[in-house]
């Protein structure tokens, strides 16, 4: 597989991995084309305006190279920006990031874009806020899709 | 510190020996005559090919008017299911071939199938193996061939070919097997097998690529699929690639005579290196059976983690392998070899196989056991699943 050293970058030393200790949202999603399964966790403070921003993240992933640095270098997107701009962070911005990816792993970067719209859903709905539309609709579908993959994965 | 380099993948292919070179280098610029011609340049060429073809027939106990010289064992593999396919078409149109075959072996039957061909997938236990007992019962009175590799490319389990060869006989039915993974590595006669067809690779062996032959008992019918000039008996009409061929007849004659030794050597090593993983590494679980497999193959499932990226962690390190995962087949699908024997889904993308070969030292599996546990520790720790 030929990927960009950016790409090969962050999977050698990616960044922010790891387990988050009491965390304000954590997001669980998995992608049926071949199985890989992301978590991520944040944590939301407030910026100087007293906007609500990503202060904390941090992800832990199971899947392919590509997976690995799309959730590496999302967390880095991610940090510090507003929940809005954090929900809109999609995968051609990730690409682009890693100074591309071979087009057969592109799927694997949708992953990390859905982790992080679950982690700032479970945040909000915690906190009994109003979720937008398009995010209740992709929490909807994100739901069904790990709930296939962990079923096929418990199979011993 | 010099990178290491350490190629732990000979299963996929094998440098060519420097014996082999060697041969080889003067029928590139020197003797390079075509075997159809006449004049002395081709009666070189022609004379060398069938000396050649002797010394391929020798490894397995064959003659030589009984092989054919192919350019891939995907190519032999074709004229074996095809070529008897169409031969045999007017006796019947069943094949059995068994679920862990190479993809040239399901392919070409899944394409026979469009042409109004019947195919039966014998399946294997949790080890891979045929029950020779199971063919027996597939068996019809339109089968018309029976294909079953001799060993397996991923997980090396070695199959009971003589006892198969011996129900196809009884049966009155052909067989054929790819013994590509095995050929020149354990020793194989086609008389005392009861094998009527077997495709063999050369560059498996320590041989060049671009060669390979099929097997073909005397006296068994096979249609072309390439037709022209006539060469090869009539059977593969192709300009003969005389350099190439003679390497494949050094690789054979260098395996035959080291062959013993090289066995008892690498199975050393392979189960030194099994039992080193299993020592360091918690969570791991061995594909295959643990005796009855080649002496060069091992598959290791390492819960938790993804195939793809432990190959890339273990490529930064300088050892190179091989996975089943479905992130890193072409077509996202996971390996069918490692879900026949009833491997988790979960485990299949988390395998590795290691094979060695004849450069492989101790010094290498020391090493190996030195960077693999860290590089799997590494990817647990990123790991969302239970560690
Ligand atoms: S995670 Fe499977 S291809 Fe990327």
């Amino acid at each position: 597989m030929l990927y960009t050293k950016k790409v090969i970058d962050h999977f050698k030393n990616p960044h922010n991995f790891g387990k988050m200790k009491n965390p304000d949202g954590v997001g669980r999603v998995g992608n049926i084309v071949c199985g890989d399964v992301m978590q991520l966790y944040i944590k939301v403070g407030k910026n100087k305006k007293k906007k609500e921003v990503i202060k904390k993240i941090k992800f832990e992933t199971f899947g392919c190279v590509a997976a690995l640095a799309t959730s590496s270098i999302i967390t880095d997107l991610a940090k510090g920006k507003t929940l809005e701009r954090a929900l809109n962070i999609e995968k051609a911005e990730i690409v682009k990031a890693l100074g591309g990816l071979p087009p057969i792993k592109i799927h694997c970067s949708i992953l990390a874009s859905e982790a992080l719209a679950e982690a700032i859903y479970d945040y909000l709905s915690k906190n009994n806020r109003e979720i937008p539309k398009t995010l209740q609709v992709k929490h909807k579908r994100n739901h069904q899709g790990l709930e296939k993959i962990e079923k096929k994965w418990q199979k011993k | 510190m010099k990178k290491a380099k350490i190629y732990l993948d000979y299963a996929a292919t094998t440098p060519v020996d420097k014996r082999v070179v060697k041969v080889m280098q003067p029928f590139f610029d020197k003797k390079f005559g075509n075997t159809m011609s006449l004049h002395s340049f081709g009666q070189e060429a022609k004379m060398v090919v069938e000396d050649s073809r002797e010394k391929v027939a020798n490894l397995i106990g064959a003659k030589a008017s009984e092989i054919i010289f192919t350019s891939s064992a995907t190519e032999s593999n074709n004229l074996a299911l095809k070529g008897i396919a169409f031969a045999k078409k007017n006796k019947g149109r069943h094949i059995i071939i068994s679920s862990i075959e190479h993809d040239c072996i399901v392919e070409s039957a899944s394409w026979l199938e469009g042409q109004g061909f019947e195919i039966s997938k014998l399946s294997v236990d949790r080890y891979g193996f045929v029950d020779p007992k199971e063919i027996k019962k597939l068996i019809r009175k339109d089968t018309i061939l029976v294909s079953v590799m001799h060993a397996n490319n991923e997980i090396g389990t070695i199959e009971p070919i003589k006892e198969i060869g011996a129900v196809c006989k009884k049966a009155g039915v052909l067989f054929h097997t790819d013994a590509a993974q095995s050929f020149g590595k354990i020793p194989i006669d086609v008389n005392k097998m009861n094998i009527d067809l077997l495709t063999a690779s050369s560059h498996k062996m320590y041989g060049p690529k671009g060669v390979a032959c099929l097997f073909i008992r005397e006296g068994v019918k096979v249609e072309p699929l390439l037709h022209g000039g006539g060469h090869e008996f009539g059977l593969r009409s192709s300009t003969v690639n005389t350099a190439a061929i003679v390497g494949f007849a050094k690789a054979c004659e260098l395996c035959k005579k080291e062959m013993k030794v090289e066995i008892k050597r690498i199975s050393t090593l392979r189960d030194e290196l099994i039992s080193g993983i299993f020592k360091e590494i918690k969570n791991v679980s061995l594909n295959g059976h643990s005796k009855k497999r080649l002496a060069n193959n091992i598959n290791i499932a390492f819960s938790f983690i993804e195939g793809e990226s432990l190959i890339m962690q273990l490529d930064i390190l300088g050892v190179a392998v091989s996975t089943g995962s479905a992130c890193s087949s072409r077509k996202l699908k996971t390996s069918s070899v490692l879900s026949s024997i009833g491997i988790s889904p979960l485990k299949i993308n988390g395998s590795l196989r290691l094979s060695l070969g004849r450069e492989t030292k101790k010094s290498d599996i020391d090493y190996v056991l030195k960077v693999l546990p860290k590089a799997v520790k590494k990817l647990r720790a990123i790991s969302p699943f239970k560690k």
